[in-house]
């Protein structure tokens, strides 16, 4: 069922990535990956990292989302006609770049795998709500309050800089 | 499942969203390719801890939940500031800084 499960939804997620990146209308981009981040967070929780798919949903899904909508709308973009409007050095340059890129992850990721040690049942219960908040508000307060900072910081920056008019002092 | 279908999932992902940052021209669609990659990142952080029974790469992926929304809003925000003075998003048109 899991197997299944999980071919279903890595199905969904590349070829909504391939079609975010191969898309000409913006807007289809952008509900593409949407659709995208809802079938991570479905993987989410085939991994039982229950906590992680709702706060994908919630924020990614809702929030960031959302203001890339709103940002779509406000600038009116036309569409693109053609996404390859020459084939150019660039493009051949940027898929052999990411023909190595896959490549090195691959390696890496097939060196490591066999080094893996075994999975125990007692360790499949750490991404419930009530674990993350135990260690979130004990070993990592410090961490959650920067956070915090943070996102004060790039509102207010985000405020700044897209301000119609910013006023001199004389 | 193994943990290596996961893993290659998310190679799979990170190199797709790296295919959208080289080619496309429109800024809004590059950040929503760097929004893929940060996704692919996450999905390998999360099918680690989740095999080992580890927490923190839960908690790692939380914290770059919120950068990854901090990102989007003061990038978008520039996106907007070159907009109003270019009147276009095309990254190529883009040549202020350019050498």
């Amino acid at each position: 069922m899991v197997t299944y499960l999980f071919i279903l939804f890595a199905v969904i997620a590349i070829a909504t990535a391939l079609a975010v990146v191969f898309n000409k209308s913006t807007v289809s981009s952008a509900l593409f990956l949407v659709l995208n981040l809802l079938s991570l967070a479905g993987i989410y929780l085939l991994l039982q990292a229950q906590f992680l798919a709702i706060i994908q949903v919630l924020v990614y899904a809702g929030a960031i989302m959302v203001l890339f909508l709103f940002v779509i709308m406000l600038l009116n973009i036309q569409d693109e006609e053609k996404i390859f409007n020459k084939f150019r050095v660039q493009f051949v340059l940027s898929f052999l770049l990411v023909a190595v890129v896959f490549a090195q992850i691959l390696y890496s990721v097939g060196s490591a795998v066999n080094m893996l040690p075994a999975v125990s049942e007692s360790m499949k219960t750490i991404g419930t709500v009530e674990a993350v908040g135990n260690v979130l508000f004990t070993k990592y307060l410090i961490p959650v309050e920067v956070t915090a900072i943070l996102l004060t910081a790039a509102v207010v920056g985000a405020l700044l800089i897209a301000q119609r008019k910013i006023q001199l002092k004389k | 499942m193994a943990l290596n279908w996961y893993l290659a999932l998310g190679a799979v992902l990170f190199s797709i969203g790296v295919i959208g940052v080289l080619t496309r021209k429109n800024a809004v669609v590059i950040l929503m390719s760097v929004e893929l990659m940060l996704n692919a990142v996450n999905l390998t952080l999360v099918s680690f801890s989740s095999h080992f029974g580890d927490i923190n790469g839960i908690i790692l992926v939380f914290f770059s939940l919120c950068v990854a929304a901090s990102e989007a809003a003061v990038g978008l925000a520039i996106i907007i500031t070159i907009f109003r003075n270019n009147l276009t998003v095309d990254v190529s048109k883009i040549n202020l800084l350019r050498w």
